[in-house]
């Protein structure tokens, strides 16, 4: 579980977050979703590390990650997986090798044992035959997925994904939302996505945080974004009329 | 940001890259991955440019002189010194600066844009120390030998020239040669070489690590690491000869 208290972060004088207070749990998908600028990056490169905050805590399973020593530090480091929103996958490196590489990084296995590991994970993306390939030789879905592979390679605990859909086409930004979401279930991983696909939020949207000037301005699950009468919700998610539609007829059915 | 605080920058980068690598198989990997992109597959235009500017050397100091108390064997003298001491150093360092320099920069840059670098710090990987550490000891191990090679190919360009074109004699080249060799300038050569490995290495690195933006500024970027690594190579030549032959 995290547990994200009063995060504040700037950069320059300006603030980006201003004491954002909430919670991700494991075996949910969690997303966080807001306009351009909103601090959604700033927020997610904080539950990650990359950005320290300024004042508030972040705790990982009760620890609070500014306070970890080295080792502890360390070991956290391995329980995450970060799944990038250009996927991030190493140009020179094969896509085996992509996906092996934290393993050789983090654990003594034998090079066999490590190969079966990554053979059984990229079987759970379905991307069978193409360890030998490299990224640039892969469509953006593909690439997407051994990014999810090389993110799962270590049986993390909480998964992290920056618009896992962006540059997608929508059958195969649905592909990946379900993996993500069978995923989490199938290793009660606590991910947290960030998104601004309005099908994400409507599918796999088990928990939205929803961040409008740094500031959380909602919270609830997909099934409660429907009933909503926060303006800058409805603002945000129904700005489209096929969605304004879906919602009429959701409310109209219940 | 001014140059002290890019030279203060530099040096922390350093204090980061010089740590224990975290995976010994992991940096074997990497370190020979790095000798063939920085070392083996720069022979080719060292062992090209060394053999005709040690012929052009050759033959313009045949050219100049012309007066005949002036021993001929003095061409291969002067063949041979201006190889070891300056071109095999320092311009082939030049040359090395330009063409290993843009690809350390752009291939880091890159990795920075596309958050390659990211993903390295997420996995809690010390991604100074896993991309620059295997380049350092790449170049620093391999260039003295593509300096020793292109001293050798220098003078052999050079004698060649003479033998092809006729203005000096076999004989009076390589008495030139063999004239008052000290040891000494050759580890001159080593030493500075050394230090512009180092320099080859570390800057185009730092230039690539801390680019910001997008693929239009890795390539900037690229070009002023070249700038830069050229400019540092020429200044350090001149303290190191002042330190070293004066």
């Amino acid at each position: 579980m995290i547990e994200v208290k009063n995060l504040h972060k700037g950069f320059n004088g300006v603030e980006i977050l201003k004491g954002i207070n909430t919670s991700f749990h494991p075996g949910k998908t969690s997303l966080i979703i807001g306009q351009s600028g909103s601090g959604k990056t700033v927020f997610l490169k904080s539950l990650i590390g990359l950005h320290t905050p300024e004042k508030g805590t972040i705790a990982f399973d009760g620890k609070i990650n500014t306070e970890f020593t080295t080792e502890e530090k360390r070991q956290w480091r391995q329980e995450i997986g970060m799944v990038f929103q250009g996927s991030a996958l190493f140009d020179s490196q094969t896509v085996e090798e992509n996906v092996m590489f934290p393993l050789k990084m983090f654990t003594k296995q034998p090079e066999d044992e490590m190969l079966d590991r990554v053979n059984f994970v990229l079987q759970r993306v379905n991307l069978e035959n193409s360890n030998s390939k490299f990224p640039a030789e892969l469509s953006g879905g593909m690439q997407k997925r051994v990014a999810i592979a090389r993110a799962i390679v270590m049986n993390p605990k909480y998964l992290f994904c920056d618009e896992p859909n962006s540059g997608l086409d929508p059958q195969t930004a649905i592909v990946i939302d379900n993996l993500i979401q069978e995923i989490t279930d199938e290793y009660q991983i606590t991910t947290v996505i960030n998104t601004h696909d309005m099908n994400s939020v409507m599918e796999i949207g088990e928990k939205i945080v929803f961040l409008k000037n740094g500031k959380k301005a909602w919270e609830g699950s997909n099934k409660e974004i429907f009933k909503t009468d926060n303006e800058a919700v409805v603002n945000f998610v129904y700005s489209s009329n096929l969605f304004k539609k879906v919602r009429e007829a959701y409310l109209q059915e219940k | 940001m001014n140059y002290l605080e890019h030279v203060g920058k530099y040096f922390l980068m350093l204090k980061q890259v010089f740590k224990k690598p975290q995976r010994a198989r992991v940096f074997r990997e990497a370190l020979f991955k790095e000798i063939e992109e920085l070392g083996h597959k720069s022979l080719g235009i060292i062992v090209f440019i060394s053999f005709f500017i040690g012929g052009v050397i050759a033959l313009q100091t045949a050219l100049n002189i012309t007066s005949p108390f002036i021993p001929k064997y003095l061409i291969g003298f002067a063949t041979k010194r201006s190889v070891i001491l300056e071109f095999a150093p320092t311009f082939c360092s030049i040359i090395l600066a330009g063409k290993v320099g843009s690809y350390i920069t752009s291939s880091i840059g890159t990795m920075r844009v596309t958050e390659q670098i990211d993903a390295l710090e997420v996995m809690g990987i010390n991604s100074l120390n896993y991309l620059v550490l295997p380049k350092i000891i790449a170049t620093v191990f391999f260039y003295p030998f593509l300096i020793v090679l292109s001293m050798f190919l220098g003078i052999f360009g050079g004698w060649v020239a003479g033998i092809t074109s006729g203005m000096f004699s076999h004989l009076d080249f390589i008495e030139g040669v063999q004239l008052d060799f000290n040891p000494f300038l050759v580890e001159y050569a080593i030493i500075k070489t050394l230090v512009f490995a180092f320099l080859i290495a570390t800057v185009p690195s730092y230039h690539g690590y801390y680019v910001k933006g997008g693929s239009l500024e890795v390539g900037k970027a690229s070009t002023q690491s070249v700038v830069w690594t050229i400019v540092i190579i020429v200044i350090a030549n001149y303290l190191l000869t002042q330190m070293l032959l004066t």
